[in-house]
Order: structure tokens, then sequence, then C-alpha cells
């Protein structure tokens, strides 16, 4: 863990039409750090999340305010094509969304439009990698032109995990990553995570404080849009500061 | 008086639903969980029984009644004049029909008035009965149904059974009518083919089309029923179409759906629909009027002799009415793709084109076969614009500036011509057959590939 910023937010807030879901918020996201995000549902994580990544450009009632800055540029500055930057903020969707394309055809999406490789060998072998590290190469090896959407659901997760991670992104946004996993697969999940670390950072959004226990070493808590508390992972989840926080995390409300 | 009797029929049942929902409920003696049914079933039965009793004594005296009556006047008619022949006789009875019922006849004469008042007098006879004896049936079947009720009695299973029959009925009568069409359609098919001593190859590979030009005792001219140019016409204004429609309806459904403004796509989308509401006659109009012309000249511009009827000028009209269908439809399916799936491939770094070519448009391509192929079953089947644009004759040609002629239109003239129906019907199904085969080869394969595509990647 290092001190360096990557994201830096100020002062944020994110209005889905009247709604104010996102309420002064600044958070900074470090070099080779993994920030989870927690709170209860509905509370704010995903639009934050998405935000980092302008993904919310394609919401039409979405406001967004306030200062973020990556590397010291500003992400929302007329001069940044939104296309560039989600190449290097990459993310993996609450909801797993595979294309209706091949197991194959899935993974390699970001390289090719991306053209990250040069040869079709080259593309095969990201292609491994990826699904390596995503913990299921060894269920879909033998079937890569399968399309996508015939895996079951937790297959369907590590694929899009798998697909996020072949773009080679310099931030990762993961939302719920092992929602629908096994805790087999979800203990592999997080020695990628973890693994990611060396070179990337990693933005984690989930519901078992166990997980954000394990695999942060920053933690956010938001409640009702409110960034309430954040800090390192210890600290918050043996002293917190706040009464919402030792209440959610003890389990009190959530 | 038939069709009040029905009307009564309807409110006797709507009577009788209300009289055994309310005996119903006081069978249940107040708590309506001792029903097995609930009250409006029990309702509902006698009211479908009241309903088909009724309607099914109706339908069966007023058909049965008239063939009753007309076999007795024709059997008196000829008893009266057993020289006549058969056609005069029919002639005598339908001038007694029009005396009785107070019309103008051919003639007048002792018989035709002493039939009529007989004939008035029994037909009075048989639409009294025909009433008494439906609506009698009707009551009686509400009556019968209603001592039925009780806490036990199960109304809802067998209104139900009652209401599947009338789905099963409802679905066969379409397929049995569709079944009679084809049947008929194989039936002259085969009469035509005989009729040219069995050289299907003649009809099927021949190049001359000329069908009628050669009858000689009901044989056709072997030589002169060759199809290929009516289907090569065909397949030349559909493709011409074709190359209209699809890409400019798809582009604009691409436009309307992922580009416009909300704004826009609410006046547009309406717009484009009303184009599919323009009868094609006034497109056949607008081809052979402005289209025509203008081709004309413009080819005259440039040194090329264009025919004042041809292929292309009707094949680009007829695109411009399909793009609606294209449009439209393919609108509809980009819209159902998931907003998930953009945001996968945008979360990837992919831009809105890429994400439209490789995953919006692969995701909808079912939908958007579907509706291609929709539209080529509409180019195939479109007449008016080609009787209007394309011109008559049957020539066999690769040249898009020259008349051609399509399957279609030549059913046209030989149904309108003033050839004998009886003649001139054997080459005009066999090509309705003929079309009817292509139509359903195409829809066939639509509907595989869809199921094919649909299994691979739901
Ligand atoms: N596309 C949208 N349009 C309008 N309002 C939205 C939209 N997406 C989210 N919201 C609102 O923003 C608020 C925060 O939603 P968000 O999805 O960020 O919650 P979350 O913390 O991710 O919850 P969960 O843990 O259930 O995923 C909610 O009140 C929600 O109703
Ligand atoms: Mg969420």
């Amino acid at each position: 863990m290092t001190n360096e910023v990557k994201i830096s937010t100020k002062n944020v807030d994110v209005f889905y039409g009247d709604n104010h879901a996102i309420k002064d918020v600044s958070v900074d996201i470090l070099k080779n750090t993994v920030t989870a995000f927690i709170g209860p549902s509905g509370c704010g994580k995903s639009t934050f999340l998405r935000c980092l990544n302008r993904m919310n450009d394609t919401i039409d009632s979405c406001k967004i305010t306030g200062e973020l800055l990556m590397d010291g540029e500003d992400i929302y500055a007329k001069s940044v094509d939104p296309v560039q930057l989600r190449a290097k903020v990459g993310m993996v969707f609450q909801k797993p969304n595979p294309f209706p394309k091949s197991i194959f055809d899935n993974v390699a999406y970001g390289p090719r439009i991306h053209g990250l490789v040069g040869n079709k060998t080259d593309l095969e072998e990201v292609v491994e990698t990826s699904l390596r590290r995503a913990a299921i190469w060894n269920e879909v090896k033998d079937r890569l032109d399968a399309p996508g959407t015939s895996l079951s659901g937790g297959q369907q997760q590590r694929l899009c995990i798998a697909r996020a991670i072949a773009t080679a992104p310099e931030v990762l946004l993961m939302d719920e990553p092992a929602s629908s996993l096994d805790p087999i697969a979800t203990a592999q999940i997080e020695e990628l995570i973890d693994e990611l670390r060396n070179n990337y950072s990693v933005v984690i959004v989930t519901h078992s404080m166990q997980q954000a226990a394990r695999v942060s070493q920053k933690t956010a808590f938001f409640h009702m849009g409110d960034m309430v508390e954040y800090g390192d992972t210890t600290a918050i989840f043996t002293n917190p500061v706040d009464q919402r926080t030792q209440d959610y995390i003890t389990g009190r409300f959530g | 008086m038939l069709a009040l009797t029905a009307l009564l029929i309807v409110g006797l049942a709507i009577g009788f639903f209300i009289l055994s929902r309310a005996k119903a409920i006081s069978v249940s003696q107040g708590a309506l969980a001792n029903l097995h049914s609930r009250p409006s079933y029990h309702g509902t039965y006698v009211m479908l029984w009241v309903v088909i009793v009724g309607l099914a004594l109706l339908l069966v005296l007023m058909l049965g009644g008239n063939a009753y009556l007309d076999a007795k006047f024709l059997g008196d008619i000829r008893a009266a004049l057993p020289d006549a022949r058969d056609i005069e006789i029919d002639l005598v009875l339908s001038d007694v029909k029009a005396i009785a019922a107070g019309l103008v006849s051919s003639r007048i004469d002792p018989l035709r008035e002493a039939t009529a008042i007989d004939f008035a007098t029994a037909d009075a006879v048989r639409i009294w009965a025909t009433v008494a004896i439906s609506l009698g049936g009707a009551l009686l079947a509400g009556v019968l149904g209603m001592r039925q009720i009780s806490a036990e009695w199960r109304a809802r299973n067998r209104s139900e059974r009652i209401i599947v029959g009338i789905l099963w009925l409802s679905a066969a009568v379409a397929v049995l009518t569709t079944l009679g069409i084809v049947l008929s359609l194989i039936f002259e098919t085969f009469n035509f083919f005989a009729s040219i001593g069995w050289r299907v190859d003649k009809f099927l590979f021949g190049t001359r089309w000329s069908p009628l030009s050669g009858v000689q005792d009901g044989m056709m001219d072997m030589d002169k029923v060759g199809a290929v140019p009516l289907f090569a016409g065909t397949l030349m204004i559909t493709g011409i179409a074709m190359l209209v429609a699809v890409p400019i309806g798809l582009f604009a459904a691409i436009y309307l759906s992922e580009f416009a403004s909300p704004k826009v796509r609410l006046w547009a989308k309406p717009m484009l629909e009303i184009l599919a509401g323009i009868p094609t006659v006034v497109y056949g109009f607008f081809a052979a009027i402005t289209v025509a012309p203008f081709i004309r000249n413009a080819g005259e511009a440039i040194g090329l002799s264009v025919a004042s009827e041809s292929a292309l000028a009707a094949g680009i009209v007829m695109g411009v009415m399909i793009i609606p269908f294209i449009s439209s439809l393919s609108d509809d399916v980009i819209n159902a793709v998931p907003q998930s799936l953009r945001d996968g491939s945008y979360g990837l770094g992919a831009t809105k084109a890429e994400t439209i070519r490789q995953v919006v448009l692969p995701a909808a391509l079912p939908g958007i076969v579907s509706a291609i192929l929709l539209g080529v079953s509409r180019a195939i089947g479109e007449t008016m614009i080609v009787v209007m644009a394309a011109g008559q004759g049957a020539n066999l040609t690769a040249n898009p500036l020259e008349a051609v002629t399509t399957v279609t239109v030549q059913i046209v003239m030989l149904i309108t011509g003033d050839t004998e129906a009886s003649t001139a019907a054997g080459p005009a199904f066999t090509l309705a057959f003929t079309l009817f085969c292509i139509t359903l080869a195409l829809n066939i394969f639509a509907l595989r590939f869809v199921r094919k595509y649909r299994e691979k990647y739901d």
C-alpha cells in the first residue's frame, strides 16, 4: 500500500432528477490499494462507483457536480474522452452482463477494440490468462465457443471479471463481484483482487463485512447518500468513529 | 327477426348468469368458502350452456329450415311444370320468393302467385318455429343448468372446460380455413398440370408466358406456360425493393433507437408508421406518374434507353413502401436490447459505434432478420405498385430498366381478364400455389434461423 492518490474526489453531489443520491462525498482512491465501499442497499455505492468512470453519462437524468481528478486531471473536463477514460478505469457490473457472443469473444472484446494484441496466439494467451485469473478457466476451457449467456449466474459473473481484466485497466471498479459465487470461487476472486493490487487500484463494493475486511486496505462507509466514514479498513472495523458505522458493521441495521 | 332472437338468447344468458350466481350465493348459506366454485363460475357455467344451446339451435334450424323449404317448393313447382328445365324451375322459385317478400319478380302468372302465398305461409311458420324452439331450448338449458347448482357442484372446472372447447374451436376454424385454401390450390394446380399433359418442367423452366393464347379443347399450349419470366420479374423487383428498404430502414432504426433524442423519436416514429398506412395503390400511382418518368428522363439524359414502365421504378417505390416495416420493427428489437449490455461495452472503453456494431446489432439480429423477411414477403406479394409501374408484358430480362411482370400481376390479369373463369383459374391457381410454396419456405427458413440464433444466445 502506498499513499499516492490515483483518483481524488471532492464534494461530489449526484442527482437523479430530484433524487439527491450522493451528498457531498470526498474520497481518495490510492494506488496499489483495494478500497471497499460498504453500506446498506440503496445508499449510493453503485452510483458513486459509476461516477469514477463516467458510466453515469449514459443516464439522461443524472447530474454530477464536484471535483473528480484522476492523476491530477479532471475526469469531467470537456477535453476528456469518456471512451479513453473507461479504457483505463474498467468496471465489473453488479448484474452479470455477458455479451451475446462466445465465451472467447466476450473476453477478447476489450483487447480487440483497443488493439492490445497483435496476433491470434497473443489474443488466445490473453484470453486464457484472464479466464485463469478469474478462476473460471477449468470450467470453460473445453467450450470457449459456447455463448457466454449459456453459463450459470456465478460463471457469468467470473466471465465478466475476466472480460474486465483482459483490457488491463489502471483502475478496476468491481460492483459486488462475488455476490453469486460459492465460497471456493469467492476465495479465488479475493485472491485475484489481492494480486491485482500489485499493478492496479481496485475499488470493490460489497455487502459482506468479512470480505471487505479480508481484501481491502481502505474502507468507505456510505449511508443514505452520505459518506459517513473513510479510513484504514482495520481502523473502521475495530474502532469506528461514527455510531452509524458501528451499528452497520455489527449488524444492528442495514 | 332471427338477429333479434340471437340478441334475446344473449339477454337470456345474462339473466341466467345473475340468477345462478344469486342461487349459488344462497346455497352457500352465507359462507362462500362452503362452495367448491365461486358464485360467478356457477353463473358462467349456466350462461355458457344457454348461449351454446340457443345459438346452436338457431343456426341449425335457420339453415335446415331454408334448405327444407327450398327442396319442398322446388318439388311442388316441378310437379306443376313437368316439362320445364332445372334452370327455369330455379327461376320460378326465386320469383316466388320475390313475390312472397313483396319485391318485383321477373314475371307474374297464376302458378307463381299461388305458390307465393303458400311459400309466405310456410316461411312464416318456419321463422316462428325457429324462434320458439331456439328460445325454448335456451330456456330449458338454463333451467336444467340451474338445478345442478349445489355447494359441491364443480362449476369452475366445467366452465373452464367449455371455454377451452370454444378456444379449440376457434383455432380449428383458422387452421381448417388455411387447409381448405391450400387444398383448393393443390386441386386446381393438378387440373392445370393435367391440361398441359403433366409437363411440369414446361411450367417451371419454360420462358414464354402466354397461357390463354393457345387454348384448345381445354388443353393449353405447353410451350406458352413458362413461368420463369414471372418469377424472374418478382425476384428482380423484390431485390431492388430490398436494396432500397434494408439499408434505409435499418439505418433509420439505428438512428431512432440509439441517437435520436426522445423528442425526435416521439414524432419521427409515428411519422414513419404513417408511411406504412398509405394504401399501396397510392404508391403505385406515385410510381407510375412521378418516379417512372423521372427515371426515364434521367436515363435519357445520360444516354440510356429506359422503358416508360420499368422494374427499377416499381422496385424503388416498393422499397419505400417497405421501409417503415423494417425500421419500425428493427427499432423495437434494438430498443429491447438491455441497457446492461451497452453498459458492459462502454465500461470496457468501447465507443458508441463499436458498441452498436458488435454488441447491440448482434443481439438484435434475430429480430432484424425476421423484420427483413417480413419485408420480403410483403414485396413478393405486392401487386398494385407493379401493375401500375412495372408493366404487364412477360419479358425475360436482367435489365432493370425494362418492363417486367410479376407473379401476382399475372394472377390479377388472368382473373380479371375476359377469358372464362374456368380456363383462367388453372394457371392463376398454379401461380398462386407456387408463390405460396415460396413464401412458406421463406417463413420456415426465417423461423429456423431465429430459433437457432435464440437458442445460442439467449
Ligand atoms: N438509473 C437511475 N435512475 C434514477 N435513480 C437511480 C438510478 N440508479 C440509482 N438510483 C437511485 O440512487 C440511489 C442509490 O442507488 P445505488 O444503485 O447507487 O445504490 P447501491 O448502494 O448500489 O445499492 P445496492 O447495494 O442495493 O446495489 C437509490 O435511491 C436509487 O433509487
Ligand atoms: Mg449497487
